[in-house]
């Protein structure tokens, strides 16, 4: 579809302009502003640099979170992905259990992300909780002691909260393929596998991508749910990145060293999702328009 | 034998999704007493203390007020803003759409942690602090974007013909976008407020820190609660069943368009 060319549409993006960049760039500039600065108290400020950028990106323990971070979002996405899509799969596609599924898969979405943490420190408590009381009648489980059994549940709980997005994604890119594809390929004497492989696949792959991206984005950036149910803990095993920029952020009382942290962690997720984006132009003028 | 082994596998995986939600439920029937007292499958005596406590106080319900207000005022204020812009990305070329396109998306992409700060001097300084309208403005941050993404999918479905019979007929753009256009994109509408009531209902960082107590959310007043009486795990569960009650409203609204939605949308 050629799309009219006119500069005046302008005009019409303006509000979202603005009403976007009052909240993004005034903020995002004071907090370059901090980067630089070394800020004693009101109005005893020093001019730095990039010193606070060499400092933290010197940091161990910052590269420890930082690895801690991209092996979680790393295992969010290939546990979600695959699932999301059996899911979708399976799911029934008209009638009343269609729309039954669709309510239950969207309820774990919409709770407040500090009560997804709530609902599992009760969940997973050993005395009062199912899942505490149902594995600890089998092995010895503590999620409060055990670094392993720590990633190990709060997986579950990443699992739990964000697999229905994939599946509704997936299944509305499933949803999208016209009926006559399907009866093409049964006279074909396709197999089930080849029909996934070349057929629903390709077609899935836009509502993928998009899913990838958001995945990937609010996983890098997940805080309420492991603070709330770990703190982080034991040790510094679920010390993602955001949870360790919030203990630089207030265990000092200068905002140089975070503002730093803060940049650099943007850029790191801007670059992912520009690679990421890429690709899902590259998907969708491939086959889709 | 086959569809029902597939079913019976979709079953299983929908049970466990509702595993931790039926456990919260089960504890918001109990008393604290009676839930530290035992492990039960299921309350023995239910009660609907916790829930009456909850309603028969200011200052618990009086979080969900207010967090239905912001949420309110920000899909509303996303819908609104994201309309014309959405109609602008899908029918126009102009100079920088593509580049403006994507810096929209990357202000979802800032750790919220330290930015809450500059938030807060910011509202400050407007003197919007403690505001319903102020919540509902930093949540465009990532709500507009988004709702931009998601209508400019629906709007690029529709034939541009019908935008240009419009106009030979003599309709004036506001005439035709009020009368025509919107109605033809009512399913991606109801999909976007969706998203922007989901996204705005769910996020506690920045709603909490701007505000303290006259607009304060109820995921808020969950936390402090807490940690000021202990744990009293019964109100606890409570509060947090009714913090689903009006997503699972929503969902249910809007149940028949989210499949259809989604397939048109490019989410």
């Amino acid at each position: 579809m050629d799309k009219w060319q006119n500069n005046r549409a302008w005009f019409l993006i303006l509000p979202v302009f603005l009403i976007v960049a009052f909240s993004a760039v005034i903020p995002l500039m004071t907090v370059v502003n901090y980067s630089v600065q070394d800020i004693f108290g009101p109005g005893q400020r020093l001019f730095i640099g990039t010193e606070w950028f060499k400092e933290v990106l010197h940091d161990p323990r910052l590269h420890e979170a930082l690895w801690r971070q991209l092996l979680f979002s790393g295992l969010v996405l290939l546990i979600e992905m695959p699932l999301g899509v059996l899911i979708a799969l399976g799911m029934p596609k008209k009638g009343w259990t269609a729309s039954l599924t669709l309510v239950l898969l969207a309820l774990p979405l919409l709770i407040p992300w500090n009560v997804i943490g709530t609902i599992w420190i009760i969940f997973t408590r050993p005395d009062i909780g199912l899942f505490g009381k149902l594995i600890n009648g089998v092995m010895v489980f503590d999620h409060t002691a055990n670094p392993l059994h720590a990633w190990i549940t709060v997986m579950s709980m990443e699992v739990w909260h964000w697999t229905p997005l994939v599946a509704l994604l997936a299944y509305a890119g499933l949803r999208a393929i016209p009926e006559a594809y399907y009866q093409a390929a049964k006279i074909d004497g396709a197999s089930r596998l080849a029909v996934f492989r070349y057929i629903e696949l390709p077609k899935m792959r836009g509502v993928l991508t998009i899913a990838l991206l958001l995945r990937f984005m609010d996983s890098f950036l997940i805080y309420a749910e492991p603070f709330v149910l770990t703190g982080g803990g034991p040790g510094n095993s679920t010390t993602f990145l955001s949870i360790y920029l919030v203990k630089v952020a207030l265990g000092q009382f200068d905002l140089g060293p975070a503002g730093a942290f803060s940049l650099i962690y943007f850029l790191i997720v801007l670059l992912f999702c520009f690679l990421f984006y890429q690709v899902l132009l590259s998907v969708g003028t491939g086959d889709k328009r | 034998m086959k569809v029902q082994k597939k079913y019976v596998a979709l079953a299983a995986y929908l049970v466990l999704l509702m595993l931790p939600i039926y456990w919260m439920f089960n504890m918001s029937l109990r008393t604290n007493a009676d839930i530290m007292g035992g492990f039960a499958l299921y309350p023995h005596s239910p009660t609907l203390e916790n829930y009456l406590k909850i309603f028969g106080d200011p200052s618990w319900y009086s979080g969900y007020i207010n967090s239905i207000i912001y949420v309110s005022m920000n899909t509303v204020i996303s819908l609104a803003t994201a309309l014309p812009a959405a109609y602008a990305f899908s029918r126009y070329s102009f100079i920088g759409d593509k580049h403006v396109f994507f810096w929209l998306l990357t202000n979802r992409m800032a750790p919220p942690a330290v930015f809450a700060l500059p938030f807060f001097q910011l509202y400050s300084t407007f003197g919007l602090i403690d505001t319903h309208i102020a919540v509902a403005l930093a949540h465009c941050l990532f709500n507009v974007p988004l709702a931009v993404w998601i209508l400019e999918g629906f709007m690029s479905g529709v034939p541009k013909e019908i935008d240009e019979t419009a106009f030979i007929d003599g309709y004036s753009f506001p005439r035709f976008f009020f009368t025509v256009f919107i109605p033809l994109i009512r399913a991606g509408i109801g999909v976007t407020a969706f998203f922007c009531f989901m996204f705005s209902w769910v996020e506690l960082l920045m709603a909490r820190t701007l505000t303290t107590t006259v607009a304060k959310p109820i995921a808020a007043t969950m936390t402090r609660t807490v940690s000021a009486t202990g744990l009293d795990w019964g109100l606890l569960a409570a509060a947090g069943i009714l913090t689903i009650v009006p997503g699972a409203l929503v969902i249910w609204f809007v149940r028949n368009h989210l499949a259809k939605g989604f397939a048109l949308g490019r989410v």
